[in-house]
This record gives C-alpha cells, structure tokens and sequence, in this order.
C-alpha cells in the first residue's frame, strides 16, 4: 500500500506524464519530500519555505489540507491526495 | 482561436451581468483534448469581491474530479471585470496555471455593452486570440 498523488497537467513534466504517482510517508511534508526524491524539482513548486505555496490546492482525499494542517497534515496508506493549481485573479 | 456558441457566450455575459459589481468567474468544459467549449459551469466566488476572484477549493475539487470522470477537460475559464478592461491582470497572469485553457475575459464596466474577449496566457505570456461565435 501507498499513498495516491494526482498530478495536474501542469506538473506533469516532473513525472514523466503520469497522472498520479506514489509515495509514502506519514505527514504530508514526508510524503512531498518521498515524491522529490524521484521526481525532482516537484516539492517546491508546491512548497515555499515552510509552508504550501499560495497558488496550489491539496486535497488530502476531499479535504482541502489548508483546513486540516497544512504540511503537518497526517497521511496514511490508501489515502489519496490530489494537488490542483488554484484557479484566482482579479482585475489588479 | 476560441470558437464558442452564442448560447454560451449569453452564459458568461448573464453571470457576470448577475454578479456585478463583484467579479463573476467560471468554467466551460468540454471533450479532453477537442478544444470545443461545451458545459457551462458557474463557480462561485470565494472572495466575493469587485477586484478579485478565486474558485473555492472544495468546489473546484467537485468540479475538476467531475470532469476527469467525464474525460472532459477546462476549455475555457472565465472571468469578469467590472471596472476594468476586459485584458489580463499582473494578477490574473501570476495565477494562469491551465496552458491549454482560453481564458475568457468580459467587462461589466459599461452599462449597456459587455467587451468579451480571449486569451491564451502561457508561462507569463499573454496572446489575444480571435473569437468565432456559432449558432
């Protein structure tokens, strides 16, 4: 067993294409800095510093993570956890 | 180029027409990979405000994973103006994260006429595109 990511079109050039990859761990950082290990480059731009970067959802399965505990957000095998890039702008 | 349906474009303009003096913003879909804008989908704005727009995350979870089950994919996302032109902000570009999407945008500045134009917005850039519409 192992944890689902999906992967939006946008962040598929860090896996090869694939529309979901996984990896394991037993907080959401963990899990993050697992997947980085094989797909390079994919942790920060989902990650700024301490913290999940403003542009991006994560949904860990229909849960937005920012109401559950951000990085710390604990995971576990069979979990699913989907990232999309917000949709936002405005006229300034 | 984005060709669209009057029915659709009616659509957009309604909503943002009904939102005003807030923005208005939402997604047309429509088969994955077929560039043909199909399913009108009005999203709520989360900020409610009159200079900016973001889909609620929990709506946007419901709505992406509806069209991954459909094999459909965001032809077109939307949003409105409504004291401003209808062109791409700093913000709106920052925030462009769907390269195949057009993005539409209409002003509600003017009472009686509503601009409506599009826009491919990849890695920072900005490109106006012509707009067919069909019957």
């Amino acid at each position: 067993m192992a944890i689902e990511v999906r992967i939006p079109t946008i962040l598929r050039s860090y896996t090869g294409g694939a529309k979901s990859v996984q990896g394991s761990g037993s907080t959401l950082d963990e899990l993050l800095s697992n997947l980085d290990a094989e797909h390079g480059g994919l942790r920060d731009r989902l990650v700024d510093g301490e913290n999940l970067r403003r542009f991006v959802n994560v949904y860990l399965n229909d849960e937005d993570v920012r109401f559950l505990g951000g990085l710390k957000t604990p995971v576990s095998d069979g979990d699913t956890v989907t990232v999309l890039p917000a949709v936002a702008g405005g006229a300034l | 180029m984005l060709t669209i349906s009057r029915d659709l474009q009616a659509k957009i303009i309604d909503h943002a027409r009904k939102d005003h003096p807030d923005e208005a913003c939402g997604v047309i879909a429509g088969p994955a990979g077929g560039d043909r804008p199909v399913r009108f989908i009005p999203m709520q704005n989360a900020e409610r405000s009159p200079t900016f727009y973001r889909f609620d995350s929990l709506e946007q979870l419901k709505v992406w994973r509806e069209m991954d089950d459909r094999d459909e994919e965001p032809v077109v996302i939307y949003h409105s103006h409504t004291a401003t032109e209808a062109y791409p902000s700093r913000t709106d570009i920052s925030y462009a994260s769907e390269p195949q999407a057009h993005y539409v945008l209409v002003s509600t500045r003017d009472e009686s006429e509503t601009e409506f134009r599009s826009y491919r917005i990849t890695d920072g850039e900005v490109t106006e595109e012509p707009v067919t519409f069909t019957e």
